[in-house]
C-alpha cells in the first residue's frame, strides 16, 4: 500500500516539474505579443512605441497586496534607469476603474499605468501569478518573467534591466 | 455550563483558535498586522461568563509571523444540573498563547502552544499544522496534529482535590477549493481521542431513591476512559454580485460515546462602501444522547458507565445572530493602515428531550423521570476593537 | 442503554483515508488540469468579505460556547481562497 502511494507521488512530482519547465521555455526567447491599451491619463498606448528600450511590463491589481508592496520600488526603479532607455509600464487588471484612480490618488507614481480589464493583455502574456513583471529587450524579445513579489525582489530585477541595458 | 464544563474543552477549543489563526491567511501572503481587544458576554441557563482577550499579531520578517493571545474568563452562577445540588460558583480562568507561523513558497507551517490555567483545572496544549497551495493557487491543503495535557481537579469549599489527568490527540484535514470566480468551497475532517479522566466532577446522575424526600438521589458519574470522535464539515461561500457573501455548512459528527450530532449553519454578509460590514448568521444543531447517558437510572450502580451530563443529552439548540463591523479609521491613521469595531449579538435556544428540569421541578407535583423537559435561552455578546498596522 | 462504547467501524484512522484521497488528488490534477480561475481573476476571491474567517478570537470564541454546550466538536477549520498572490 505504502510503495503503492508513493510510486505515484513520484510519478506525479516528476510531472509537475516537466509541466513547469515547459511553461518557463515557452514565454521567455520569444517576442513580446503586441497590445495597445487606454492609459489611465487618458490616450492610446501601445507597446511598440517603447521598441528599442528595454521595457519592464508590471501585471498588477489594487487588490493585491504583494503588488502595492512593490509599486513604490518599482517607481524609483524607472526614475532611475529611464535616462540610459529603460521604460516601466504598469498594465491594472482591475475590473472596474475607481478603485485605481483612487489608489494612485493616495499613492501616484510617475510610470505610465494601462488598463486591462477585460484581461486580454494578461491572457496574451500567460500571467500565472500575481503580480507578474516581464522585462522584455531591444529588439521587442521577452527575456525573462518573475512571477510574484517578495522584499528583495526588486535587486533581481535591476540586475537583469542592466544587464539588458548594456546590450 | 458550569467552570468544569467550560474548561473542559477549553483546551480543544484553543486548538481550534490555533488552527483558525492558520485558516485566516490568504494564499501565501501573510496578512496585516493586527492587535485586537475582545469583550465577550455569555448569559443564559442561570450563568453569566465574560471574557476579555487581547491578541498581537506581528511579523517578524517578510516569512515570518508570531502572535501572542491572553484570554481571561470569568464564570458566575452553574448550570442547572449543578445548581441542583451545589451552590453558585465563582471562578477565573487564565489562558495564555503564542503562535509562530513560517511561510516558505507555497507552505505556511504554524506551531502553537496554549495553557490554560483555573484553580481546579490545568490544561497545555500544542499543536502544529502545515498549510500547503497548491494548482495554480486554487487548492489549498491543511494537515493539522494537536495534543493536549489536562489535570483535572474539584474544588471543595478551596480545598483542590486533583482527580486524574486526561490526555488528547487530534488529527485535522482540510481542503479548500475555489470552484469559481465567485465561488469557493471546503472540506475539513477532524478526528480526535481522548484518554483519561473524561467526566465533569461537578456533576452527577441520579437514580430512583424512595428513601430520599425528592424520590431519587445523586451519586458521581462515571465515564469511560476513551472517547474518539470524527467530525466531518463542508462548506462553501459565494459572492453575490452586488458585493456580499453567502455562505452555506453542515457539519456532521460522530464519536464512540454514540453520539451524532448534525449542525447546518447560513450565513450572510452584507458589506456598505468600505466602511460597514453588517452579517446575519442561523445555525441549527441537533443531536442525540450518549449511550451511557440517563436523565434517571433506577438504581445506583445501574451500569459501567452513567451520565447526566446536559452536553450528553438528546436536544437542539437555534441560533440567530448578528454582527456589525464600523471601520472607524477605514484609510488608517498614522502607523495603523485600518482599524474597526464590532459588535455581535446572538441569541441561542436550546432545548432538550431527554434532560429534565430537576431544579424548579419535582415532588409532589411531578413524579421522578415526569418533570418538565428543560429549555433555556442564552444570549452571548461580543464587543470587539482591531487595530491593523 | 450500554454499559460499553461502541467502536466506529472506521478507526483504522480516518486519516490515512484522507492522506491516499490528497495523494490521488494531487495525482489526478498533476498532469491535465490547468488553473481555470486566472491569478487576474481572483478580485471577488481577494475582497475580505470572501475570507472563511475575518477576526480569528471572535470565530474560536463562538466555537468555545458552541463546544462547551454540544456534545459535537471539531472540523470548523477552512483556509484558503483569497488574493493567491506570490
Amino acid at each position: 500500500m505504502h510503495s503503492f502511494t508513493a510510486k505515484i507521488f513520484r510519478r506525479c512530482a516528476l510531472t509537475a516539474i516537466v509541466i513547469a519547465s515547459a511553461a518557463f521555455a515557452a514565454d521567455t526567447g520569444g517576442p513580446a505579443p503586441a497590445f495597445t491599451l487606454t492609459a489611465l491619463s487618458g490616450g492610446q498606448t501601445a507597446l511598440s512605441q517603447y521598441k528599442g528600450q528595454v521595457v519592464l511590463v508590471n501585471f498588477w491589481a489594487t487588490w493585491c497586496g504583494p503588488c502595492q508592496q512593490e509599486m513604490p520600488l518599482l517607481d524609483q526603479m524607472y526614475k532611475k534607469y529611464k535616462p540610459a532607455g529603460f521604460t516601466l509600464i504598469g498594465v491594472n487588471v482591475d475590473k472596474e476603474e475607481p478603485a485605481v484612480k483612487e489608489l494612485l490618488a493616495r499613492k501616484p507614481v510617475s510610470f505610465p499605468v494601462l488598463l486591462d480589464p477585460a484581461n486580454q493583455v494578461s491572457k496574451a502574456y500567460h500571467v500565472d501569478e500575481m503580480p507578474s513583471s516581464v522585462i522584455i529587450d531591444r529588439k521587442g524579445d521577452i527575456r525573462y518573467i518573475h512571477r510574484g513579489y517578495r522584499p528583495g525582489d526588486e535587486n533581481d530585477y535591476q540586475d537583469r534591466i542592466r544587464q539588458l541595458i548594456r546590450e | 455550563m458550569d467552570a468544569a464544563a467550560l474548561r473542559r474543552s477549553v483546551s480543544r477549543v484553543a486548538v481550534l483558535a490555533a488552527l483558525l489563526l492558520v485558516r485566516a491567511t490568504s494564499a501565501d501572503v501573510l496578512p496585516d498586522d493586527r492587535a485586537d481587544l475582545f469583550y465577550s458576554k455569555y448569559s443564559g441557563g442561570g450563568m453569566d461568563i465574560t471574557g476579555e482577550s487581547f491578541l498581537v499579531r506581528k511579523k517578524i520578517t517578510e516569512n515570518l509571523v508570531v502572535e501572542a493571545n491572553y484570554f481571561v474568563d470569568k464564570v458566575s452562577g452553574a448550570s442547572i444540573d449543578v445548581l441542583s445540588q451545589a451552590s453558585q460558583i465563582k471562578d477565573t480562568r487564565k489562558q495564555k498563547s503564542g503562535t509562530v507561523e513560517y511561510v516558505h513558497d507555497k507552505t505556511t507551517y504554524s506551531l502553537s502552544y496554549i495553557n490554560s490555567v483555573e484553580n481546579d483545572y490545568k490544561s497545555n496544549t500544542t499543536s502544529f499544522s502545515l498549510k500547503q497551495d497548491m494548482f495554480g493557487d486554487l487548492t489549498t491543503l491543511t494537515l493539522g496534529y494537536t495534543h493536549t495535557d489536562d489535570g483535572v481537579g474539584e474544588n471543595n469549599g478551596g480545598v483542590i482535590a486533583w482527580l486524574g489527568h486526561a490526555q488528547s490527540i487530534g488529527y485535522d484535514v482540510g481542503v479548500s477549493q475555489i470552484l469559481t470566480k465567485n465561488l469557493i468551497a471546503g472540506v475539513n475532517v477532524n478526528v480526535i481521542t481522548d484518554n483519561g479522566y473524561l467526566a465533569n466532577p461537578y456533576r452527577s446522575y441520579r437514580y430512583l431513591d424512595s428513601s430520599n424526600a425528592k424520590g431519587y438521589s445523586l451519586a458521581s458519574q462515571i465515564y469511560p476512559d476513551t472517547r474518539t470522535s470524527t467530525a466531518v464539515q463542508t462548506e462553501a461561500k459565494y459572492y453575490l454580485p452586488y458585493r456580499a457573501a453567502i455562505t452555506g455548512s453542515y457539519r456532521y459528527f460522530t464519536d464512540t460515546w454514540g453520539i451524532v450530532g448534525n449542525t447546518y449553519e447560513l450565513d450572510y454578509t452584507h458589506p456598505i462602501a468600505n466602511i460597514w460590514i453588517l452579517e446575519g448568521r442561523v445555525r441549527f444543531y441537533k443531536q442525540n444522547s450518549a449511550n451511557f447517558y440517563s436523565d434517571l437510572y433506577n438504581f445506583a450502580g445501574q451500569y459501567n458507565f452513567m451520565a447526566r451530563d446536559q452536553n450528553l443529552a438528546a436536544g437542539d439548540n437555534t441560533t440567530i445572530g448578528a454582527k456589525v463591523t464600523y471601520a472607524f479609521l477605514p484609510d488608517g491613521w498614522k502607523m495603523f493602515k485600518r482599524a474597526t469595531a464590532t459588535f455581535d449579538v446572538s441569541r441561542i435556544e436550546y432545548k432538550y428531550t431527554d434532560f429534565r428540569n430537576i431544579k424548579y421541578y419535582g415532588l409532589p407535583q411531578y413524579q421522578p423521570g415526569h418533570e418538565p423537559l428543560y429549555s433555556f435561552n442564552a444570549t452571548v455578546y461580543q464587543i470587539y476593537m482591531s487595530m491593523f498596522f | 442503554m450500554e454499559t460499553l462504547p461502541r467502536t466506529p467501524l472506521c478507526l483504522v484512522p480516518p486519516l490515512r483515508c484522507a492522506w491516499l484521497a490528497g495523494a490521488l488528488l494531487l495525482c489526478a490534477g498533476c498532469s491535465n488540469i490547468q488553473p481555470w480561475v486566472k491569478p487576474y481573476e481572483r478580485d471577488r476571491l481577494a475582497d475580505p468579505i470572501m475570507a472563511w474567517e475575518r477576526d480569528s478570537v471572535s470565530a474560536a470564541y463562538v466555537d468555545h460556547v458552541r463546544e462547551v454546550r454540544e456534545g459535537a466538536r471539531g472540523a470548523t477549520g477552512g483556509a484558503g481562497g483569497g488574493c493567491g498572490c506570490n
